[in-house]
């Protein structure tokens, strides 16, 4: 009887797993969606050679911070207000956290 | 069916949680379909394509097709012709690309599309299978839009529009015109690729006259009526080059319709212009590749699923940047950067077979107006049921009221920009 816990308890790791999966693979790929862009200007994963600030190693919340101040317009930048409102608060926590 | 022991449940779970990591860097899409994709042309479009698609998903065979052995960006293109850039610094090489594992760049050119057995051929006699196809053609010229004007004429009044030789060719007109000369530039009507660019090109022209040849003019004459970025230019040129610069509307005698090569004279509907240098700009479709493959609409661009960037007129086939119709995107070289990224993604579920991908883009342009002095437009687009729109409340050019901190700050953006992406496609 014993066995027959295992294989329940297997079954339902896999049925949550497929779930975990599932929401973790589209979790992940909007947020490569939403900041796949902002390469253009940042560079390639943030990694900005000239004089745009780079990106790569900031963390997620400093961006997200960033992002939100600039979408209040509590802080000024050249494209970045006008960018920034682009996004719902959520989609800007997913765009952080893609510099990881 | 042997029911578990618990050493096999714990193997079987670890193993199962080792695989389930498996693909969740953010660079990679956790697809590991193996697939053959030959990508049509090396520039914003295509170049990003084939590098994202590498990112994506490193199993997919890339065979980038490129007829030139580098490519020369139309962005900052106008900076060489105000002279100070030369062509080496927008000349870009694809040796990083052929380096990465799943990318192979060949130089030479695709003459026709078998859409039914997949396959392309080639002018080196080549037929490269596929089983999806990228086409990133960028324009062509229209060449008989203009009586008297025809490709053999570009090599006296340059385009300049595919920048290399033309660019080259601009540039030493405006230096060896006279001062006093004039300057003719004939920007064409919507849509066409860089809707900012003649009037950035008319702006570091001016840059340029200004200190070398003062008493030079510059003549617009415009088939349309409205242009990008328009108060932020014309504000600029005010105060910048006073009467240097003469922007003639298209309703108001502004669109022309005949050039006179040996004359060097422009004539639209009211008046017959003498120019020094003449810069005809002449109405585009997309690039001739797009149009022997039947992948165009009856004005020479081509229908895409906006979400997806599928062709709608060929199966298997995906068209991106200034060759496509994407909606309210302009044809613009960040639009087709943005364009390639989630067009490999969409390729990507499509060789899975999943679903499609809730897709978001950016366009941001900077245009210079001096060396030091930069405006820029920008905007996040989704996709709808009216097809990729601007997201209401978004975007925008720069404030019309700024200090001189802004625009030198915008200028020295557009040079960071321009590395960053040039970066992006080819590192």
């Amino acid at each position: 009887m014993k066995k027959h816990h295992y294989v329940i308890a297997l079954i339902l790791f896999i049925i949550l797993l497929f779930f975990a999966t599932k929401v973790f693979s589209s979790t992940n790929s909007q947020s490569l969606i939403l900041a796949s862009p902002c390469a253009g200007c940042h560079g390639p994963e943030g990694n900005s050679p000239g004089a745009i600030p780079a990106l790569n190693g900031k963390s997620p919340l400093f961006i997200s911070m960033m992002m939100k101040a600039y979408k209040n317009d509590k802080r000024q930048s050249s494209v970045m207000n006008r960018i920034a409102k682009g996004y719902s608060d959520e989609e800007i926590d997913l765009i952080a956290k893609a510099f990881k | 069916m042997k029911p578990f022991n618990r050493r096999e449940f714990i193997k079987s779970v670890g193993l199962l949680g080792a695989f389930s990591s498996l693909g969740y860097s953010i660079q990679s899409l956790a697809s590991s379909v193996q697939a053959n994709v030959v990508i049509v042309g090396g520039g914003f479009g295509g170049a990003t394509c084939a590098n994202y698609l590498h990112k994506y998903n490193p199993n997919i065979n890339v065979t980038l097709i490129e007829q030139n052995a580098n490519f020369v960006t139309c962005p900052f293109s106008n900076t060489v012709i105000g002279g100070f850039n030369n062509l080496d610094f927008i000349t870009h090489g694809y040796s990083a690309l052929n380096k990465k594992s799943s990318i192979k760049v060949v130089q030479d050119r695709v003459t026709s599309i078998d859409p039914d057995n997949k396959f392309v051929k080639t002018l080196a006699g080549k037929k490269i299978p596929y089983d999806r196809l990228v086409i990133s053609p960028g324009i062509s010229f229209i060449w008989d839009a203009i009586e008297g004007y025809n490709e053999t004429l570009s090599d006296k009044l340059p385009h300049a529009w595919r920048p290399g030789k033309q660019t080259q060719l601009l540039r030493q007109q405006l230096v060896d015109m006279k001062n006093g000369g004039t300057v003719i530039i004939a920007p064409p009507g919507n849509p066409f690729r860089c809707p900012p660019g003649p009037y950035e090109r008319a702006s570091l022209m001016a840059e340029y006259l200004k200190k070398h040849k003062p008493k030079s003019k510059i003549l617009i004459l415009d088939a349309k009526d409205k242009f990008s970025k328009q108060p932020l230019f014309q504000n600029a040129w005010d105060e910048l080059y006073p009467d240097m610069i003469e922007w003639t509307p298209g309703s108001q005698g502004g669109n022309v319709i005949r050039v006179d090569a040996k004359k060097m004279t422009v004539s639209t509907e009211d008046d017959t212009y003498k120019g020094d240098v003449i810069n005809i700009i002449p109405p585009q479709r997309a690039g001739d590749i797009a149009a022997k493959a039947n992948l165009v609409n009856d004005k020479g661009w081509c229908p895409v699923d906006q979400k997806t960037f599928a062709s709608k007129m060929q199966q298997h086939i995906y068209v991106i940047g200034d060759a496509c119709i994407a909606g309210k995107m302009p044809k613009s070289g960040y639009a087709a950067n943005s364009q390639a990224k989630v067009c490999a993604m969409q390729l990507i579920a499509d060789l899975d077979g999943r679903p499609t991908f809730e897709p978001s883009w950016i366009n941001t342009c900077y245009s210079l107006i001096a060396e030091d002095y930069g405006i820029s437009v920008a905007m996040v687009y989704r996709y709808s049921d009216k097809g990729i729109v601007g997201v209401k409340g978004a975007g925008g050019v720069s404030p019309p009221e700024a200090d001189n901190k802004l625009r030198k700050q915008e200028a020295e953006y557009a040079k960071g920009w321009y590395q960053s992406i040039t970066k992006d496609m080819f590192s």
